[in-house]
C-alpha cells in the first residue's frame, strides 16, 4: 500500500462527528426567530455533516486526486474540446470588482462588466459571421433552445403556422433532437450519406412547408466538414425553413468558416469548449447565441446596448415586444463569460485562427498515427477531431472500444468519447485539441498501439482493464436497477466505509 | 442463437405466444442481449387498448433505451408486475419468466403478419 | 507535423470549405501580452462599484464564503475535468455529487437531487415540464409570489405550446403579497383545464413567507403535483418542503457560497420525491460497488437523458453547473449545520433591527406578514431615493418598480435584504443617510461644491431621469 496517492475516501457524512467544526460566523440573538411563526420553523434540523475545517480539506483534496483531468494529463474527449484553460482566466474572474457585483445592481455602476460582455458580443458576432448575440444562455444546450424558440416565434409572426418539424442528421448530438421535443417540434431524423456528410439529397426529399428548421453541426460530429452546406442552406432557406447550427465543433473553423456569412440563420458558442473556459466536472459553461437579420427581433431579453454618450445599459423587460422572453434569470454565466473575454483578447484575431489551424493539425497527425492500426471509417482530411473504429479488430480478438478505452487509463490517458456517434460501430472520437504538444501525441498514439497489440496477444488483459485506476468496471446495473442516490444516516451505510 | 418455434416474432424483436384469443409478449434473446443488462421496464396500464405498431412501452438498459411496439391490436388483460423489482428477468429468461405483458388479441388476422422462427432467424442474421 | 503529413501548409487541411464559403479576414484586435490584458481587466473591474454597504438580494444573496470553499475548489482536478463518463478516473467528480445530492436532500426532505441545473430560474422551468410529463397534464399555475425572473423563463419554456397561468397575489390585509388562496382555487376548479402543477416560492420574490402546506393541499386536492421553489439557507430555520408536502422543490443554490458574480455561474437545484425520479431531468450519481466489491460511485438512469433518449428526453440538459454544486458542497461541510443555522438567524435578526430603524424616520413596511431576512418598504420616489443613496454609498436594494413595471401595488416600493454580513453599524449609518434623503438633505461633501444649498428632492424635481450620478463608473 502506498502512503501517497489516490485512495478512496469515506464520505462527508461518515467523517461527521456531533459538536466538530463552528467558529465561522457569530452566533446571532437567541431569540432572533421568534418573530416567526411557528409552524412556518423547521421541526427537525436538517443531518448536514459536522466537520472541523482541517478534515474539510483533506476530504475534498484526497478526493480531488481520484479525478483525471486537463491538469493532470491529455484528455482527448472528442466533441468536448478539452483544451488547457489559462490560469489567468480563474485571476480575472475572481477580481473583486467582477466577483462581487451584484446582478441587479444598476447599471451605472456596473459599467465595466457591461463593456466587457458589449465588447465580448461583438467579437462573437465578428467570429461567427452573425449580426448580433446573447449572451445569457447558460449553456450549449440552452442555448439550442433559444435558437429553436426563436425560430419559433419567427414563423409565428408570419402566420407561417404549419410547421412542426425540425431535421437532424442521424450523427447529430443528442441534444438536437432533445431541444426540438422541448420546443414542441417533431424530430425528423435524416441519415447521412456514405461519406459521413449529410445527405443533401434526403435532407430536400425530407424538407417542406412543415419543416421550421434544420439543425446542422459543422464540422460533423464525425469531425468531417460539410462541403456541400452551401447547397444544402439554399435548399432549407428555399424551403421557407431556417438553418440553425450547433457551434460546437467551432474550434476547428475560427477565422476559415463564419457560418452566418454562409448563410445559416442561427448557431451557439460553447464557450467551455472553443474558449477554454473549465468544464468543472460537468459545467459550468456558457452558450451564447448569434444570429441573422431574420432572428433579430427575437433574442432573449435583456440584451446588453451601447448609448451614444460611450456607456452601456441592460434592455428594460418589455422594452423590445418581440422577445422570446428571458431564457434565465439575470444576464447570463457572466463569470464563465469573463473568461471568455480574457482568451479571445489574449489571442486576437491572428491567434483564434492559429488555434484552429493548430487544433486541425494535431487531429490529423494523430489520424495518421493510428491509420494502420485502426479502421477509419472517413478518410479523408478531418477537422479538430476524428473517427476510429475498432470494429476489425474487436471481429478479431473479441477486445471491444469500450475495453481499449479502460485500458488507455493504465496507460494514464483519459480515454476519448466512445460509442459516439451512434452511426459508426466500436466508434472512439479523438479530439487532441491545439494545447497538445507532438510528444503528447506520439505518447498517446504510442499507448493505443501498444494496447492494439495486446488485444492480440493478451486479450483478458484488455478487457478486464484499468488495473491501476482507484476502482474497477462498476457495476451500473445493479446502480441502475436500485438506485442509491442519496446518503441516509438514519438508515447506517449501505456498505462499509473504506478506511 | 435460434428463436423458438412456436412462438411469432415482429421485425422490431418483440416475440408472441398466441393461446385462444389471448397473446403474451415480450422482447427476443437477440434484443435482450443487445440492449445488454436491462434495469428499467416501463409498461402500460392493464385495461388499455393498444394499437398494432405503435409503442406501448421502454425499456431500458444501463446505457440504451429501446420502445416496445405492440405486435398485434388488443387490450392489456395482464402485465408482468415482476419486471419492476427484478427486470434483469428479461436478460435471463426473456421467453419465459421475462414476459412483459398479456393482451386480448382485438383482430386475429393481424398474427399472419407475424414471422415465424426461422424467418425470424433470418431477419437478425441478415443484420 | 505538417511534414510527417506530407503537407506544405496547414491551409491544404482546410480546402475542403468551399472557396465561396470562405471567412472574410477576423476583424479582431492584435493578441494581447498576459500582462497588458491583465491590466485591462483590472480597469474592467474596476469600473464596477462593489464598494457600497449592500441591502440587495432579490434572488441573489451576499454572504461569507469561508476561504477553504474557493481554494479546494480551485485544484486542477476538480476544474478542468468534465462530466464523469469513465467513473474509474472520476470517482472525485462522482463521490462529490452524491454527496451533493446527499446534502441537499437533508436540506429540502426529499429523496431526489439532481446533479444541477443552470440556475433557480431554469430548475423551476425545469420542474414545471416535469408536472407535465408526470400528470399527462398541459397546465401549470405560478404563483405572482416566484421571482419574476422565474416567471419571464417559465413564459418562455412554455412557448412551445403549453399553458401557463400565474395566480394572482393578496393584494391588501394581514396576507397582502402572499398567494391569493381563494383564486388558486378557483384556478383548480376548471375541469376542462386540469392542472399539471402549481408552484409557489417561499419566501417569496418579496420575502414573505407564503402558506405552503395550504397550497400543496388545495393542489393535490386538484391532482396536480406542488412546486415549491425555495432559497437553501432558509431551509435550515424554515419547514423544508418535504414537510409540506411538495413533490418538487426548484431553487437557487448560489447563496451557498457563490460569489454574484453579476448573473452566474450559479446553481439550480431541482429535488423531488422518489415517485418522481424517472421524470426528474439532468444528472444523477448513484452508490455502487466495482468488480472487487469495493463501494463507488457512478452516473446512474441514464436513459433519461439526451445522448441516449434523444427526441424522448426528460430535458435536453448536457452542461450542467457541477463545479458549483461542489462549491455548495464545500460550503456546506465547512460551515457545518449550527454555523448554516446562524447565517439564516443572522439574517433574520439584521433584518428586524433594519425594519425597527426604518420605521423610526417613518419608513414603512409595504406588507405585514412574516418574513425572513427580506422585506418591502413603501417608500415615495423610490428610484430616485435609492440613486441618491448610491452617492452616500449605500446600494438600498432593489427598485421593485424596475422587475415589476405593472404592477401598481409596488410603484413605490424598495426590497431591502440582510444577511449576516450586514452589521448594525451598517444598518444604523444607512439608516441615518435614508433619513437624510427623505428630509431632503446634501450628503456631506458630494454636492457642496455644485453650489449647493439646493435640496437633493428639488433637483429630483427638476428633472430625475436626467439626474446623473456622481460616482457612475465606466466613461470614457
Amino acid at each position: 500500500m502506498s502512503v501517497t496517492g489516490p485512495r478512496l475516501q469515506p464520505t462527508l457524512f461518515e467523517r461527521s462527528r456531533p459538536g466538530r467544526g463552528g467558529g465561522k460566523i457569530p452566533h446571532p440573538p437567541k431569540d432572533a426567530l421568534d418573530r416567526l411563526p411557528t409552524e412556518a420553523r423547521r421541526a427537525t434540523p436538517p443531518a448536514l455533516p459536522e466537520m472541523n475545517e482541517p478534515d474539510v480539506v483533506r476530504h475534498y483534496v484526497n478526493l480531488s486526486q481520484l479525478n483525471f483531468a486537463v491538469d493532470t494529463g491529455f484528455y482527448p474527449l472528442g466533441s468536448c474540446t478539452m483544451k488547457f484553460n489559462p490560469k489567468l482566466n480563474e485571476w480575472a474572474a475572481r477580481l473583486p470588482g467582477f466577483a462581487e457585483l451584484h446582478p441587479l445592481a444598476p447599471d451605472e455602476i456596473a459599467q465595466g462588466t457591461l463593456q466587457l460582455l458589449w465588447e465580448l458580443e461583438q467579437a462573437l458576432a465578428e467570429i461567427s459571421g452573425m449580426r448580433a448575440v446573447t449572451l445569457q444562455p447558460a449553456a450549449g444546450a440552452q442555448g439550442e433552445l433559444t435558437g429553436i424558440l426563436m425560430i419559433r416565434a419567427y414563423h409565428r409572426e408570419r402566420g407561417d403556422l404549419g410547421r412542426d418539424e425540425v431535421l437532424v442528421p442521424d450523427s447529430s448530438h443528442g441534444t438536437n433532437p432533445a431541444t426540438a421535443s422541448m420546443a414542441g417540434y417533431r424530430t425528423i431524423t435524416i441519415p447521412s450519406a456514405p461519406d459521413g456528410g449529410v445527405d443533401v439529397d434526403k435532407f430536400r426529399a425530407a424538407l417542406g412547408p412543415r419543416t421550421a428548421a434544420v439543425m446542422i453541426t459543422n464540422p460533423s460530429t464525425l469531425g468531417l466538414f460539410e462541403s456541400r452546406i452551401g447547397e444544402l442552406l439554399a435548399a432549407v432557406h428555399e424551403a421557407g425553413a431556417l438553418a440553425y447550427m450547433d457551434g460546437a465543433n467551432l474550434n476547428a473553423i475560427l477565422g476559415r468558416f463564419k457560418p452566418g456569412e454562409a448563410g445559416f440563420d442561427v448557431m451557439h458558442f460553447n464557450v467551455h469548449k472553443t474558449f477554454s473556459t473549465p468544464h468543472g466536472g460537468g459545467g459550468p459553461g456558457a452558450g451564447p447565441v448569434g444570429v441573422g437579420e431574420r432572428l433579430l427581433p427575437y433574442l432573449p431579453t435583456p440584451r446588453v446596448l451601447a448609448q451614444d454618450d460611450g456607456t452601456f445599459r441592460l434592455e428594460r423587460p418589455d422594452e423590445r415586444p418581440t422577445s422570446i422572453g428571458r431564457m434565465r434569470s439575470f444576464v447570463g454565466n457572466t463569470g464563465v463569460l469573463v473568461r471568455a473575454y480574457a482568451y479571445i483578447r489574449a489571442h486576437g484575431g491572428s491567434g483564434l485562427r492559429e488555434v484552429s489551424d493548430d487544433a486541425v493539425l494535431a487531429a490529423n497527425y494523430l489520424k495518421s498515427r493510428l491509420a494502420d492500426t485502426f479502421d477509419l471509417p472517413y478518410d479523408r482530411p478531418c477537422k479538430h477531431e476524428f473517427v476510429a473504429s475498432a470494429a476489425t479488430l474487436k471481429a478479431r480478438t473479441g477486445v471491444r472500444t469500450l475495453d481499449l478505452a479502460k485500458r488507455l487509463i493504465d496507460f494514464g490517458f483519459h480515454p476519448p468519447t466512445i460509442y459516439f456517434p451512434l452511426i459508426v460501430d466500436e466508434g472512439m472520437l479523438i479530439e487532441p485539441t491545439e494545447t497538445e504538444s507532438a510528444e503528447t501525441l506520439d505518447a498517446f498514439a504510442d499507448a493505443l498501439i501498444a494496447i492494439a497489440a495486446e488485444a492480440e496477444s493478451t486479450p483478458e488483459l484488455v478487457k478486464t482493464a484499468p488495473h491501476t485506476a482507484p476502482v474497477k468496471r462498476l457495476d451500473e446495473a445493479t446502480a441502475a436497477r436500485q438506485p442509491n442516490l442519496r446518503w441516509r444516516p438514519m438508515a447506517g451505510a449501505a456498505t462499509p466505509c473504506p478506511d | 442463437m435460434t428463436a423458438p418455434n412456436d412462438l411469432r416474432y415482429t421485425r422490431d424483436h418483440e416475440w408472441v405466444r398466441v393461446d385462444g384469443d389471448e397473446a403474451t409478449v415480450g422482447i427476443t434473446q437477440y434484443a435482450a442481449d443487445q440492449l445488454g443488462d436491462i434495469v428499467f421496464v416501463e409498461l402500460p396500464d392493464t385495461g388499455r387498448d393498444l394499437e398494432e405498431a405503435k409503442p406501448f412501452g421502454v425499456v431500458e438498459s444501463v446505457k440504451a433505451v429501446s420502445d416496445l411496439f405492440a405486435p398485434v391490436s388488443g387490450e392489456v388483460t395482464a402485465i408482468n408486475g415482476a419486471l419492476a423489482s427484478d427486470p434483469e428477468l428479461v436478460n435471463s429468461d426473456p421467453y419465459g419468466e421475462g414476459w412483459m405483458l398479456k393482451l386480448r388479441i382485438a383482430s386475429p388476422d393481424q398474427l399472419d403478419d407475424l414471422l415465424d422462427g426461422e424467418a425470424y432467424d433470418e431477419l437478425v442474421a441478415a443484420g | 507535423m505538417l511534414t510527417a503529413l506530407g503537407l506544405k501548409s496547414v491551409d491544404q487541411l482546410f480546402a475542403d470549405i468551399p472557396k465561396e464559403l470562405r471567412a472574410s479576414p477576423l476583424d479582431l484586435p492584435e493578441p494581447e501580452p498576459e500582462l497588458e490584458l491583465a491590466a485591462r481587466l483590472r480597469d474592467l473591474a474596476g469600473r464596477n462599484r462593489t464598494d457600497l454597504v449592500s441591502f440587495l438580494g432579490a434572488g441573489v444573496y451576499r454572504h461569507w464564503s469561508p476561504p477553504a470553499v474557493d481554494q479546494l475548489l480551485l485544484r486542477g482536478e476538480w476544474y478542468t475535468a468534465y462530466t464523469p463518463y469513465q467513473p474509474e478516473v472520476s470517482q472525485g467528480t462522482l463521490q462529490s455529487i452524491y454527496e451533493y445530492e446527499s446534502l441537499l436532500a437533508e436540506l429540502v426532505d426529499l429523496d431526489v437531487v439532481s446533479a444541477s441545473h443552470y440556475d433557480g430560474a431554469a430548475a423551476t422551468a425545469e420542474a414545471a415540464l416535469m408536472t407535465c410529463r408526470a400528470t399527462r397534464r398541459e397546465r401549470v399555475l405560478v404563483s405572482r409570489g416566484v421571482h419574476p425572473h422565474y416567471r419571464a423563463t417559465l413564459r418562455t419554456y412554455f412557448g412551445g405550446g403549453l399553458e401557463l397561468d400565474e395566480i394572482p397575489v393578496v393584494t391588501d390585509g394581514e396576507a397582502a403579497g402572499t398567494t391569493d388562496l381563494a383564486a388558486l382555487e378557483a384556478m383548480l376548479a376548471e375541469p376542462e383545464r386540469p392542472v399539471a402543477g402549481v408552484i409557489a416560492a417561499n419566501p417569496d420574490f418579496l420575502g414573505l413567507l407564503e402558506p405552503m402546506p395550504r397550497i400543496g393541499e388545495l393542489a393535490h386536492g386538484a391532482g396536480a403535483l406542488f412546486v415549491a421553489v425555495i432559497e437553501p439557507v432558509s431551509l435550515a430555520v424554515l419547514a423544508p418542503p418535504g414537510a409540506y408536502g411538495a413533490d418538487i422543490a426548484a431553487g437557487e443554490g448560489q447563496p451557498l457560497g457563490i460569489a454574484p458574480q453579476y448573473g452566474g455561474p450559479y446553481l439550480g437545484i431541482l429535488a423531488s420525491t422518489d415517485a418522481l425520479v424517472r421524470q426528474i431531468p439532468g444528472r444523477l450519481v448513484g452508490m455502487t460497488t466495482d468488480l472487487d466489491g469495493q463501494r463507488a460511485f457512478v452516473m446512474t438512469l441514464r436513459a433519461r437523458e439526451q445522448d441516449i433518449r434523444r427526441d424522448k428526453a426528460a430535458s435536453n440538459i448536457c452542461t450542467n453547473q457541477a463545479l458549483l454544486a461542489l462549491a455548495a458542497s464545500i460550503y456546506l461541510a465547512t460551515i457545518g449545520p449550527h454555523g448554516l443555522r446562524d447565517v439564516a438567524a443572522s439574517g433574520a435578526a439584521r433584518a428586524a433591527e433594519l425594519e425597527a430603524g426604518l420605521a423610526a424616520i417613518g419608513i414603512e413596511r409595504l406588507h405585514p406578514g412574516a418574513y425572513l431576512n427580506e422585506f418591502a418598504v413603501h417608500i415615495a420616489d423610490a428610484r430616485l431615493v435609492h440613486r441618491r443613496l448610491i452617492e452616500r454609498g449605500f446600494l438600498a436594494g432593489l427598485v421593485l418598480a424596475d422587475v415589476e413595471p405593472d404592477d401598481p401595488s409596488l410603484a413605490d416600493g424598495l426590497l431591502l435584504c440582510t444577511t449576516e454580513l450586514t452589521t448594525s453599524g451598517d444598518i444604523a449609518r444607512f439608516v441615518a443617510a435614508f433619513g437624510e434623503v427623505v428630509a431632503g438633505r446634501p450628503p456631506v461633501g458630494v454636492e457642496a461644491g455644485a453650489g449647493g444649498s439646493q435640496p437633493v428632492g428639488a433637483g429630483a424635481a427638476a428633472g430625475a431621469d436626467g439626474a446623473t450620478v456622481s460616482t457612475a463608473g465606466g466613461t470614457r
